[in-house]
């Protein structure tokens, strides 16, 4: 039975797409960061995907369509679509926990649960107050140096036990 | 499997696709399989229109803050910066894509054969009296205060605009807005830390933010004039009247200049030309300079491929 799905299109399809890594975390699969919504298998046999800007402005988006294309034609799906998916908005709640283990493996903080903000969104004058621990020495003694930081989806820290610097994916 | 070194081959990426417009970078279209239908009852030139003022805004506010870079006090607002331009252009391309999807005949026509996409071709190709931003967007840089003055009064007034913006019966629009307040929200919290700071650092730092604020103020009534645009968008359900989000935006800016102890500033409204605002297409120069700036090399070669 296990056997028969396996070889299923649509199973082979989705082993395909969510092996492809995020350009800009390669430590994580776009299925791990939660920017693969969908992938199906018309009954024509062709692939169609559903992947999810992490911001608006987000550059890779256009290397993860490559990068998935070339995945599904080299699992036998040449001609696979990409399609975007705007809607629901992503949120760091959909990294996965293997998701982020990877990310604290290679010394990038993961988020805490994203913010539940009610319209109208009240204004933050303070620094906010998360609980970030040091990815190297494990630390809770940390200061935000940034809340903006190599890529659109983190901020920077530095610890103050150990002194490194390291980026923390922000909380949306 | 993908191979994960394949990013580290700058070669490969040059296989796939050899014919983009030089400028566009392979850029995908970035509603790519979005169901852009319009909602029933809607026109479709309202909807452009209307999609055309909000992506310019962000569109030039972008601009004018990646012209910071390599130019802020210090390398992390250097990096601040870009990444609120990036967002701001994100959320321009979306818009002006969703523009050109509304109603293809607000793309300028191109020379047969060009491969520029719509939304470059709204970019690039417009002229200063096709652009439909609000003039404070445009004012060129001043000091570090002032870009923090101009961030926070366009992220608050942006966010709120957003926020009704969410519940907008075009679809696409919607989810744009959705996405665009969670990074709004950042922007503006941003903006309001460091005028904060400004306010209360020392008297040079209090001196140049209340200078930018006061040369700023004559510019902000204008965000919340209706344009006939926004009404009939707003009427049609998918589009928000500025006016309406002209109380809570004040109550929020309310909040900051109490906390930072700035008063609002006593300064007269800067008038339009003969009744015409940047909605309408009137301009000052200094939109004239940027757009020139921006577009001069992509209208120089049309059908630039790489």
């Amino acid at each position: 039975m296990a056997d028969a799905v396996a070889s299923t299109p649509l199973h082979r399809a989705r082993v395909a797409a969510e092996s492809v890594v995020d350009p800009e975390l390669p430590m994580l699969t776009l299925a791990d960061l939660g920017v693969l919504r969908e992938v199906r298998v018309a009954e024509d046999g062709s692939v169609e995907v559903a992947i999810t800007p992490t911001y608006s402005g987000c550059p890779a988006m256009a290397t993860m369509r490559d990068d998935l294309v070339r995945a599904l034609h080299r699992a036998g799906f040449p001609g696979a679509r990409v399609r975007v998916a705007l809607h629901p908005a992503w949120t760091t709640d959909w990294i996965t926990p293997r998701g982020r283990a990877a990310l604290s493996g290679a010394g990038i903080s993961p988020p805490g649960p994203a913010p539940r903000r009610d319209a109208p969104v009240a204004l933050d004058l303070l620094a906010p107050r998360r609980r970030v621990h040091c990815p190297r020495c494990g630390s809770a003694d940390t200061e935000l140096t940034s809340e903006f930081g190599s890529t659109a989806c983190k901020a920077l820290y530095r610890c103050r036990a150990c002194l490194e610097p390291f980026d923390h994916v922000k909380e949306i | 499997m993908h191979a994960p070194d394949d990013h580290e081959s700058a070669y490969a990426g040059l296989l796939v696709n050899d014919a983009h417009w030089a400028f566009g970078t392979d850029f995908e279209d970035p509603l790519a399989g979005v169901d852009t239908t319009i909602p029933d009852g809607v026109d479709p030139a309202v909807l452009a229109r209307y999609c055309l003022a909000l992506g310019d805004d962000a569109l030039v506010l972008s601009h004018r803050l990646t012209q910071w870079c390599g130019r802020a006090p210090d390398l992390e607002e250097d990096i601040a910066l870009a990444n609120i331009a990036l967002d701001l252009l994100g959320q321009a391309r979306l818009l002006l894509t969703r523009a050109a999807a509304a109603d293809p005949s607000c793309v300028p026509a191109l020379p047969e054969g060009s491969p520029v996409p719509a939304e470059d071709a709204l970019a690039y190709f417009r002229d200063d009296r096709d652009f439909g931003n609000v003039r404070m967007v445009e004012v060129p840089n001043g000091d570090f205060a002032e870009a923090i003055a101009r961030l926070l009064l366009f992220s608050t007034w942006r966010l709120a605009l957003f926020e009704h913006l969410a519940g907008s019966g075009d679809a696409v629009l919607a989810a744009v807005a959705a996405k665009g307040r969670k990074e709004l929200t950042y922007h503006r919290d941003f903006a309001g830390r460091w005028f904060l700071t400004l306010a209360q650092g020392t008297e040079e730092s209090r001196r140049r933010l209340l200078d930018a604020l006061a040369g700023l103020w004559p510019l902000w009534p204008e965000l919340f004039r209706t344009h006939p645009v926004e009404a009939a968008a707003a009427a049609a359900g998918v589009g928000v009247d500025p006016a309406s989000v002209a109380a809570e935006v004040d109550a929020v800016l309310g909040q900051v200049f109490a906390t930072c102890g700035v008063d609002r500033p006593e300064a007269a409204p800067l008038a339009g030309v003969a009744g015409r605002f940047g909605r309408d297409g009137a301009h000052t120069e200094a939109l004239s300079l940027l757009l020139a700036e921006m577009q001069v090399v992509a209208r120089a070669h049309p059908r630039g491929q790489w």
